[in-house]
């Protein structure tokens, strides 16, 4: 008998113990049910962070526009319906892009933003002849908003004069590698000549065919937009208010904020309803395991009636014969959870393994959080204590005339 | 608290218990008047249905009375609630029971020491040389690390006698402490009950349906359909 325990936890730790097989069956049955809740919860959060990583990876948390032009009648005859004509949206420059980049940079939550003079154009080698769009970049900066660097297969990021970065799809489309010549032509028949520096691979097809990267100024000189940009990218340290701070900014500088969260709303509804599902599933599980703990408790009190009689005899007050019966519902929760963290961890461990790309890389990382594990262990306690609330009132409210009698 | 030297262990004026409400009230016991001094070793007899253990309950704090007044030490427990009736029963009385009522989940040693662990809440080294000394003195220094179970109904039954001498009650009630044991061990159990009265001056109060063993108590109250019919001393050991 240990001499820190209370009388409460030795009791409670005996009559565990001599159960034996009881205790144990519902320690298992336990661990299956919080296994099976973190094991889906890592799985899930391992998912969902990688599919908005890689839908992350080519586009900006937010991005800033111009605001839209819009066609104003000049003073309406009355009398006379007006039929106004949706005005074409022409490229045009944020006004006093500088001012605004400078006042984002005071705001909390921002990770980088990268001004951007973008447009279409065309690119022409030899005989091929593509459709791209033109992206002027100041590289330092861009690099913070989507990890370009990192996805270089070939060369590298460099768009000083006359040099050009491009996806690995147009240089395959243009039979095109590091050091040749691409013309690119805009609208406007401006036209610049540049030397392909680098080949990247964002992943994704489209962009990998379209995107062609140049500096800042080029960009501007072929799209007509001297000193100007045409949008801002914007990256957060924390993407699930990009939807706030759009607005906030939106709502300030009277440009269109667009977050990605807007821009995929599809897949941000997907997401959510996964995570709903997923945690009717969990509340469900919790609930089964709760019951199991209760059941196993109830039979429990019954079995002991007469040891409980002759404690409460023996002096032993309701609230003492009270906690004896929470106790062992937590401690039938909290073993039950690190049992169940354990069989979670193998099972992740055997996804991991199984789990894999054609190239034998994982094919997403997915982690134990301690925390989740600490949560698990701290709410599978807490069930417990509330699954052995109603076996153990009846306990303590046992008459011990009828419990010593059985 | 009261003196229990000048004081009766026990005292009971008008005890009455009926069971159910309104035209199903039943009355079991129709005005108990009891006196139990300190020291006496007093055997409660009776038939079946007479109301015995419903008066042992009463006594015990384990239930209460329809009506009269129970005092433990002189102290008065009418007033007393839920709490208090279980901090005085723990305190002022030990009960030996037909079936042992071991713990299994504990050892001998644990079992013995069990209503100081239920009172300090905390086991500590004193609690567990008193349950040791007491199992010694009931004969049982060999047993004190087994589990409950692994004690013959003899043996199990001394260590209850242990246990009930723990808190070192006033008041021991027996409820046919021998019921349940063959002749020679329930011999020895009523020798070591008879030993325990006179060397610590407790006062038992045994049920027992076996006139025999009631015949070696020094007072025999016997009950009959819930009123006490006849109260010998036997011995002349105390004053009347």
């Amino acid at each position: 008998m240990k001499s820190w325990m209370p009388f409460e936890w030795i009791a409670a730790i005996r009559f565990l113990r001599e159960g034996r097989m009881q205790s144990l069956l519902i320690i298992v049955g336990v661990g299956v049910g919080v296994a099976v809740i973190v094991f889906m919860s890592a799985l899930l959060s391992g998912l969902q962070a990688n599919l908005v990583k890689r839908t992350l990876s080519s586009q900006a948390h937010i991005v800033l526009l111009p605001p839209e032009e819009i066609a104003r009648p000049q003073s309406p005859a009355a009398g006379i319906a007006l039929r106004l004509q949706k005005q074409a949206q022409r490229l045009r420059s944020i006004d006093q892009w500088q001012q605004i980049q400078a006042r984002l940079e005071g705001l909390p939550n921002i990770a980088a933003i990268s001004p951007m003079a973008s447009g279409p154009a065309f690119v022409v080698r030899g005989d091929a002849n593509k459709a791209i769009t033109l992206l002027g970049i100041d590289p330092v900066r861009y690099s913070g908003v989507i990890a370009l660097p990192e996805r270089m297969v070939a060369g590298q990021l460099r768009v000083g004069a006359g040099e050009a970065v491009i996806g690995i799809e147009l240089a395959k489309d243009l039979g095109a590698d590091i050091g040749d010549k691409i013309r690119v032509t805009t609208a406007g028949d401006a036209t610049e000549t540049f030397t392909v520096t680098g080949l990247f691979d964002l992943g994704n097809k489209g962009v990998n065919a379209r995107n062609v990267y140049v500096s800042l100024r080029s960009a501007q000189s072929l799209l007509d937009l001297v000193g100007g940009v045409s949008s801002i990218d914007i990256s957060l340290h924390d993407i699930d208010e990009a939807e706030r701070l759009a607005s906030k900014i939106a709502a300030e500088t009277g440009l269109t904020a667009d977050s990605w969260i807007k821009t995929n709303a599809q897949f941000v509804t997907a997401l959510t309803s996964q995570r709903v599902s997923s945690n009717v599933i969990r509340f469900f599980i919790g609930l089964s395991v709760a019951f199991g703990i209760a059941s196993v408790l109830v039979v429990s009190v019954i079995q002991r009636a007469r040891e409980i009689g002759i404690l409460r005899a023996m002096g032993a007050s309701q609230g003492q014969m009270l906690r004896i019966f929470l106790l062992q519902g937590g401690i039938v929760g909290f073993f039950g959870s690190l049992l169940g963290s354990g069989l979670a961890w193998t099972f992740l461990m055997l996804w991991r393994l199984m789990a894999r790309n054609p190239d034998g890389t994982p094919m997403f990382i997915i982690g134990v959080d301690p925390w989740l594990v600490a949560i698990a262990a701290g709410g599978a306690s807490l069930v417990g204590i509330l699954a052995a609330l109603l076996p153990a009132r009846r306990a303590a409210r046992l008459d011990p005339v009828v419990a010593i009698r059985g | 608290m009261a003196d229990p030297v000048t004081h009766p262990v026990l005292q009971l004026s008008g005890i009455r218990k009926s069971y159910g409400s309104g035209e199903t009230e039943t009355e079991i016991l129709h005005g108990i008047d009891l006196r139990l001094e300190r020291g006496e070793f007093a055997a409660l007899i009776g038939p079946s249905g007479s109301g015995k253990s419903t008066l042992l309950n009463l006594i015990g704090l384990l239930d209460r009375p329809s009506g009269g007044q129970l005092f433990i030490d002189g102290q008065e427990t009418g007033q007393l609630d839920d709490t208090g009736l279980t901090r005085l029963r723990g305190q002022r009385i030990g009960f030996v029971f037909q079936h042992h009522h071991l713990i299994p989940a504990f050892t001998a040693l644990e079992n013995v020491a069990m209503p100081l662990l239920v009172a300090r809440g905390r086991p500590d080294a004193d609690m567990f040389a008193q349950a040791g000394r007491l199992l010694d003195q009931v004969g049982l220094a060999e047993r004190k690390q087994n589990l409950a179970n692994q004690l013959s109904g003899g043996q199990q039954q001394r260590v209850a006698i242990a246990r009930a001498l723990a808190m070192s009650p006033s008041l021991v009630l027996a409820d046919e402490p021998t019921g349940n044991l063959d002749t020679h061990s329930a011999d020895d159990v009523f020798a070591l009950l008879r030993e325990v009265n006179t060397r610590l001056n407790t006062t038992f109060l045994i049920v027992t349906h076996d006139r025999r063993l009631a015949a070696r108590c020094d007072r025999i109250i016997e009950m009959v359909d819930g009123d006490i019919v006849a109260d010998d001393r036997v011995h002349d050991k105390l004053p009347a």
